[in-house]
């Protein structure tokens, strides 16, 4: 699956697309399929989001897992500072 | 230390109000993120992993504790409580907000400090040795060539657009604190027939391809010094790469060229430049140097400390350095404890040690490019009390320059760029070396962990170095080994295929083991290294 990530414009917070806005929990993200680019050009010209893209997905129980460890670490917060984490269910080294 | 005159305070001030009108601009969509990127930039503010970074200057590393203050306040409200002191004697924030940023560089002015030029193809932040004007090596003291550089290499118009980033490290030892031939221009105060000048190299650096910096010039007069390095830079704007990024470097340049061709140029550049009357006079100079005066030492002051107390006397056996003052000390704080991030403090202790500065180190503190902090001008007397506030505060490990006081860059935790994570790996070398009781027996061992070929964490210096990579999209770690950023600067080599991120931390047990075996009396682990090459080491590993 494909969702569309980006960082909030005033306070630079990773936010996902979530159908009808923007969320800091990818749990929350939907599959943009074809129109990710369009969402993000909308968007970002809208200032809701800050260089948005597309990024690839796995749909798991737990919602969207980011298929590159990168994209992961985002979803989830630094891993190395649990009190600052978003979600450290998040796997971020997959089995 | 310098303070601000009139001028330099109207830039920074001016600087802060420009900044303050682009981003309301950003913000209110007039200016496009392709048009903002570069100004932000330019006042050292990045898009990060997870939010904006914004990189402080600190020049050559140099601060007062009124300086020090603002930034653990500045870490409290305007972060979430933290800052990263870096490899190059800087501080970042890794969670500013935009709206927020303008009144954050205010903040900064108000104590003479800004993030300009801390990102950008300009001239970047100047280095220079943390021990700077307390050492007893030194020639000369190094900070003012620093802000003479400082104060020529801010705004310079015609290096405002170079091909790439530009860093210049100054420094007036033999012993080389501060990598210095691993800088695009490193510059070595030396002494001929009793006269200060300078050694200039140019042409180092790390990254994908790293280089030491070959000699340009063997003595550069006093009075020369900035039209020589203008001739170094004038020559690498005209012909360094512009169409490659990676080739982009003066390091390239010089390689390219050759050194005795660059070298030519620079001379004929010179020699042009020197009819232009570009030098200051050396009025400005010494206006400069009144600055960095000795302060007021107390004289007849005891050389004796009490180290009656074990955990103290470790800590000054590896901590404090010998001060070019009789009475006095130099104390490094290590930012490097066991499970924590190296070079992050928090606001508290950030503060605290602010506190410290002032009474303990007649108000000043330095960064040092291991990230660690010294405060310079303590007295052997108040040692004991300093490290006993140190202590309260976690902040009094005793590992400078052993296996545990490693150099690791933010990597793929904070970093856009990063291909793997810095921070856990050098968490978990420090655990097991903790744990297995070695790392007084190794003694030094200089580790630096890299999370990706852009070598911020230094791994080409390291005598064992570490560069994360993504193979296939898992995190992978080599092993470089034979490296230094000292004054006998070499660069390591790749040992073979690379580790996961606990194989990683095996096979540097497997490489310490291997020298605690074969060294001989006297040897680090550099020099065993280098007496056996990298066969033993290799075969140790991989079998």
């Amino acid at each position: 699956m494909k969702v569309l990530t980006g960082n909030d414009l005033a306070s630079g917070d990773v936010i996902w697309w979530t159908g009808k806005g923007w969320s800091r929990h990818i749990g929350e993200a939907v599959e943009v399929g074809d129109e990710g680019e369009a969402i993000a050009k909308a968007e970002a010209d809208a200032r809701r989001v800050n260089v948005p893209y597309v990024v690839d997905a796995e749909a798991t129980a737990n919602g969207p897992l980011p298929l590159h460890i990168k994209e992961r670490i985002r979803a989830s917060g630094p891993t190395v500072r649990a009190d600052l984490a978003i979600n450290n269910q998040i796997p971020i080294v997959k089995a | 230390m310098y303070l601000y005159d009139k001028y330099d305070q109207a830039m920074v001030d001016a600087r802060v109000e420009e900044f303050r009108d682009q981003a309301a601009r950003r913000l209110a969509g007039t200016l496009t993120e392709e048009a903002f990127r570069p100004l932000r930039l330019m006042n050292g503010l990045y898009l990060q992993l997870h939010a904006y970074m914004l990189r402080v200057a600190i020049p050559y590393g140099t601060l007062s504790g009124k300086q020090m203050r603002m930034l653990g306040q500045i870490a409290g409200k305007y972060d979430k409580g933290y800052a990263h002191f870096t490899t190059r004697q800087n501080i970042q924030y890794n969670w500013i907000k935009l709206e927020e940023a303008a009144n954050l560089l205010a903040d900064l002015a108000s104590v003479e400090m800004h993030a300009i030029q801390t990102s950008g193809n300009c001239i970047r932040n100047i280095s220079s040795d943390q021990y700077a004007g307390v050492a007893a090596d030194e020639v000369a003291d190094p900070r003012p060539w620093a802000e003479l550089l400082r104060q020529w290499s801010s705004f310079h118009p015609e290096f405002s657009y170079l091909p790439r980033k530009f860093k210049i490290c100054v420094i007036a030892s033999a012993e080389d604190r501060a990598a210095m031939r691993l800088h695009d221009i490193g510059i070595e105060l030396v002494k001929r027939d009793g006269v200060v000048g300078a050694r200039v190299f140019a042409g180092g650096g790390m990254g994908r391809t790293p280089m030491v910096g070959p000699e340009i010039r063997d003595f550069v007069a006093e009075d020369d010094l900035i039209s020589y390095v203008e001739a170094c830079l004038r020559v690498y704007n005209r012909y360094g790469r512009r169409d490659n990024k990676y080739k982009a470097r003066i390091k390239i340049l010089v390689h390219e060229l050759g050194v005795d061709e660059y070298r030519r140029q620079v001379e004929e550049e010179f020699a042009h430049i020197k009819t232009l009357n570009l030098d200051p006079p050396v009025a400005e100079l010494d206006r400069i140097r009144a600055y960095f005066a000795d302060p007021a030492y107390e004289t007849g002051l005891s050389d004796e400390i009490d180290l009656s107390d074990p955990a103290f006397a470790a800590w000054v056996k590896q901590q404090v350095v010998a001060h070019k003052q009789p009475g006095y000390a130099i104390a490094n704080i290590s930012l490097k404890p066991v499970s924590g991030i190296p070079g992050d403090a928090s606001a508290e202790q950030i503060e605290l040690i602010a506190d410290l500065t002032e009474r303990y180190s007649l108000d000043e503190i330095r960064v040092t490019h291991a990230q660690n902090l010294v405060l310079p001008y303590v007295k052997k007397a108040e040692l004991y009390a300093l490290w006993k506030e140190l202590a309260a505060a976690g902040l009094a490990s005793a590992n400078l320059d052993l296996i545990t006081d490693i150099i690791a860059c933010p990597g793929l935790d904070y970093c856009s760029l990063a291909n793997a994570r810095s921070i856990p790996v050098a968490q978990k070398i420090a655990e097991r070396f903790t744990s297995n009781g070695k790392e007084a027996a190794i003694g030094e061992l200089k580790l630096k962990i890299s999370g990706c070929i852009n070598a911020c964490g230094h791994h080409h210096a390291g005598h064992i170095g570490i560069l994360g990579v993504d193979r296939k999209g898992t995190e992978n770690y080599q092993l470089l080994l034979g490296g230094s950023g000292a004054e006998d600067c070499s660069l390591g080599a790749i040992t073979g295929p690379g580790f996961d991120e606990n194989g990683i931390v095996d096979a540097i047990e497997t490489v310490t083991d291997l020298y605690l075996d074969q060294r001989q009396e006297g040897e680090r682990f550099l020099d065993t290294y280098r007496r056996l090459g990298m066969a033993p080491f290799k075969e140790a590993i991989y079998g």
